[in-house]
């Protein structure tokens, strides 16, 4: 039996293809419209609300707050000021990735730790000789992601941003609701994450979506933010890499330096979980865009006499890729067509010697149940990253 | 004053296809100077402020046919370009819900039921007989015209085309003359009962012609825009973020990163030739540039007569020049509107704006605006095609507010009185919209905060469209593939030697796909000319 977010009499409502999907436990609209385009656009064009409360969602306060935190993630995060955000990773022992998500330093001794997964066991497990409290929050708030370039326009309609930057946070009353603000996304474009207490979640899903009519506003589902998640090359737990706490094999583990999250972690600092072992191993494999070949895709369909057809949802299935011998030397573990690119893009994961940019690959693609190779080019990600996002 | 830089090739108008086909050549590394006499750059796909936050796609306000290679080779996204699609064609009706039109199949399925069972089973087929034809027909678009009167020499691509021919089979030969030969209404009789269904579905076949529903070879320009594709999706139409005019931004953006050399109010006088052969041009500010090719793109009759000169040219290309039809049947309505207008037949505020609206009721209605104009008048009860593009693009328009863009047709260029009429003429032709309008949105005349009216004379003397045409001339049959702009000289060369054509004037016509453009570019690089 599926959960519903603290929103959920509203997204109910506005879900008219009546798709959903099973995000962490909780019931989520995986596309409002019978086709998520509309909502997809709205995010690059306009602005789309997400329901991200199913994000696990984990405060951590007392004094040895700072130094939990920075033992079991890969970041120093006592370095970080109040009102500030960090984008991290935790590993176990074996320095194999557990989980991403971002830290927030609501105050000198409070922090906020979002998770992908459900995994309290090992944030508390950690926890002992440190004098901190660690309690999931996830039930007790609400969380909506507002994301799109009219994101900023929006919210000051409902109260005073003060020029919330990049990765800042800060207290805010939007809408005579009190609610703390993160200028953070899972969309790569300009946005912010607003938390707030669960009973005010319908109140405040209300006020966002009145103002909103002015500034192309959408309720978007999961599929569109897939598209966008890939477009800005941001992994996924579970589908880009396999959290170690699931893994069955060594092999199937990887490192935050397979993942491209390798800038995160800060080496040369007090011990931390995973330390000792990402010292020595930095792993074999790293993570890379891949750009398809449009004409080859075309040529697949047309040999099936058939118009190129594209999905309007990503795929979260892994295929192979191939060198030019064809040799299966790694895979792309999500696809999708980026509308705002008009190209056909994926996530990929190989060997270091296959991972250099301009290098050609190929990738399974299947046609009318024929499974076939397109060229790919190895890119860099992410694939569209607007100033925009980052802008002042 | 005496020309100093010498340029590999100069680009007389900085319209899309101008643009395009100058980042193409300074993407090969040649030397390029691109000339437009206006302050902005885009031609006819341009974004233009009259009332402060309100942003009119002045002309052209819908994009299909930019062709997706364009994108991926220029890199436009990376230059700013972003296509919203249209999310659905809705025409509303006086009497009864009106019509949606769905990317999504059962929803329009439920919708045509509601006129004809029968029609709404056959609508699916429809599209995919059309989809047959339109791939037939679009590789023809990407490459230059087939010329059977240069059978030897082009002897390669014309026996491709035969074989396209012969792959169709009888049936679809059958087809495919008809289709080039009957009036779009012909067509649609065979297929559907309705003429509430029929009637929008006809409409594409006029658009840019002066032409009626009932005329023949319409049938051939419906497939024309029938073939519109974003995303690979056949028949998608969109919208470009910022209006119309960001197109045009994208691309000169990629073409000054590849080095073109880009001048507004650069107004070109002449193009100077020397024992026939096009050497550069003559700014009317008294500039000079010289280059190896001028290549124009502004409409032949523009380039040839007010550029080039009669007197440079033989007495026949003249004639097949002044003969060249433009006949510009449309003009352009747009609206800053303070609220958002409410269609009596399906009101609110539903997903049903945010596509193109089509004001034509029945085919009746269509031909009787086109009756009205063959005697030299507008239509008092026009052909609108309408969009709102601040519904999905809060860009164009400060919060809460909107910019309605009306394409009306038909307005002629040739008024009984003459085409400077029309200056006489402007205010009504504005009223009789705006009233046309008001019937089937209440309330929309008090909601108008400012209005631009362009009629055909406003076309031709701001954008320099000939006679008002929005596609450099007619698409109509005889005036394409390999007679656009005449016979003999549709591969973008012309008589004089190295001035070439890159614009809508050339195959494959008009419309904002770019494809002369880059056609263009690619034969003088293929073929060494450059």
């Amino acid at each position: 039996m599926l959960l519903p977010t603290p929103v959920h009499s509203r997204t109910f409502a506005a879900c008219r293809s009546f798709r959903f999907k099973d995000w962490g436990g909780y019931l989520a609209v995986a596309a409002y419209d019978p086709s998520s385009e509309v909502e997809y656009y709205a995010v690059r064009h306009g602005c789309g609300l997400f329901d991200v409360s199913p994000l696990r969602k984990y405060d951590i306060s007392g004094p040895d707050a700072g130094a939990f935190l920075s033992y079991l993630t890969v970041r120093d995060v006592a370095k970080l000021a109040v009102g500030r955000v960090s984008y991290l990773c935790w590993c176990n022992d074996d320095g194999q990735l557990i989980d991403d998500g971002t830290v927030t330093r609501i105050d000198a001794e409070h922090y906020r730790l979002t998770a992908t997964l459900p995994g309290l066991h090992w944030v508390d497990d950690r926890a002992s000789g440190f004098n901190v409290t660690v309690s999931d929050v996830t039930d007790r708030l609400v969380a909506l992601a507002l994301q799109g370039p009219q994101a900023r326009g929006l919210l000051e309609q409902l109260g005073e941003l003060n020029k919330l930057r990049f990765f800042r946070s800060r207290a805010v009353r939007l809408a005579g609701l009190d609610c703390y603000l993160t200028r953070t996304g899972y969309t790569g474009d300009l946005g912010y994450e607003i938390w707030a207490d669960a009973a005010d979640g319908p109140a405040l899903w209300d006020a966002l979506l009145a103002a909103g009519a002015a500034f192309g506003l959408r309720p978007a589902g999961l599929e569109a933010l897939d598209i966008c998640r890939i477009e800005a090359g941001f992994v996924l737990n579970g589908i880009d890499y396999r959290s170690a706490l699931q893994c069955h094999t060594a092999a199937q583990s990887s490192t935050p330096y397979e993942c491209g999250l390798g800038w995160a972690v800060d080496l040369e600092r007090e011990p931390f979980v995973g330390q000792a072992a990402l010292r020595k191993r930095r792993g074999e494999e790293r993570l890379f865009g891949v750009v398809a070949d449009w004409p080859a895709i075309e040529a697949l369909f047309r040999l099936q006499g058939l118009p190129p057809t594209i999905p309007s949802a990503a795929s979260r299935e892994g295929v192979p890729l191939y060198d030019g011998d064809g040799c299966q030397i790694g895979r792309v573990t999500s696809r999708t067509w980026s509308p705002q690119l008009k190209q056909y893009i994926g996530i990929a994961a190989a060997p270091q010697a296959h991972a250099v940019p301009g290098t050609r690959l190929q990738m399974e693609f299947t046609v009318e149940y024929q499974r076939r190779q397109v060229p790919v080019t190895v890119t860099e990600l992410p694939f569209f990253d607007p100033p925009r996002k980052r802008s002042r | 004053m005496t020309a100093t830089t010498r340029y590999d090739a100069i680009i007389v108008g900085g319209g899309h296809n101008g643009l395009v086909c100058a980042a193409y050549l300074a993407g090969a590394g040649r030397k390029v100077l691109l000339l437009e006499r206006r302050h902005l750059l885009g031609g006819a796909a341009v974004t233009e402020e009259h009332l402060a936050g309100f942003k009119y796609s002045a002309c052209s306000y819908v994009v299909s046919l930019l062709r997706p290679e364009i994108i991926h080779d220029l890199e436009l996204a990376k230059h700013g370009l972003s296509i919203i699609p249209l999310a659905c064609s809705f025409t509303p009706d006086l009497s009864g819900p009106g019509l949606v039109r769905w990317p999504d199949f059962a929803r329009t399925h439920d919708e045509i039921s509601r006129l004809s069972r029968r029609d709404a089973d056959r609508y699916p087929e429809f599209g995919k007989a059309m989809g047959k034809m339109g791939d037939f027909i679009r590789p023809l678009l990407m490459q230059p015209a087939p010329d059977p009167t240069r059978l030897p020499r082009r002897l390669g691509e014309s026996l491709s085309l035969l074989r396209r021919l012969r792959k169709l089979g009888p049936r679809g030969l059958a087809q495919f003359v008809q289709l080039m030969t009957q009036s779009a209404v012909d067509l649609l009789d065979r297929w559907f009962e309705s003429d509430r269904l029929k009637a929008p579905m006809a409409c594409s076949g006029i658009i840019g012609t002066f032409l009626g529903v009932r005329s023949p070879t319409t049938a051939y320009v419906l497939l024309h825009h029938y073939m519109g594709e974003i995303d690979g999706a056949y028949r998608a139409w969109g919208f470009a973020r910022g209006g119309t005019g960001a197109i045009s931004e994208a691309i000169a953006s990629a073409a000054r990163a590849r080095g073109a050399e880009i001048l507004c109010e650069a107004a070109v006088e002449k193009i100077t030739t020397r024992r026939g052969s096009a050497r550069g041009v003559v700014l009317e500010d008294g500039r000079e540039f010289e280059a190896r090719v001028v290549i124009s793109a502004c409409d032949p009759r523009r380039t040839f007569f007010s550029f080039v000169g009669r007197d440079q040219l033989d007495d026949d290309f003249v004639a097949q020049i002044t003969r060249y039809r433009y006949r510009g049947s449309s003009g352009k309505v747009n609206l800053a509107l303070d609220r958002l207008p409410d269609f009596s037949c399906r009101p609110g505020r539903g997903l049903h704006l945010q596509g193109d609206i089509a004001i034509a009721p029945s085919i009746d209605y269509l031909e009787r605006a086109y009756d009205e104009a063959k005697h030299g008048a507008f239509s008092r009860r026009p052909y609108i095609n309408l969009v709102i593009p601040s519904l999905t693009d809060p860009t164009v328009a400060p919060p809460g507010k909107h910019v309605m863009s009306a394409f009306v047709q038909y307005a002629p260029y040739q008024l009984a009185e003459g085409p400077a009429a029309w200056d006489q003429q402007r205010e009504a032709f504005g009223d009789t919209v705006v009233e046309t309008l008001e019937e089937y949105c209440p309330g929309l005349k008090d909601a108008i905060l400012h209005r631009q009216v362009l009629t055909p004379l406003d076309l031709e003397r701001e954008y320099g469209l000939t006679e008002g045409n929005i596609f450099h001339g007619e698409l109509s049959l005889e005036q394409l593939l390999f007679m656009r702009p005449t016979m003999g000289w549709a591969r973008y060369q012309t008589p004089i030697q190295n001035l070439w054509l890159c614009a809508s004037g050339a195959h494959p016509g008009g419309g904002l796909m770019g494809a002369p453009g880059a056609l263009c570019a690619r034969r003088l690089l293929e073929e060494h000319y450059l």
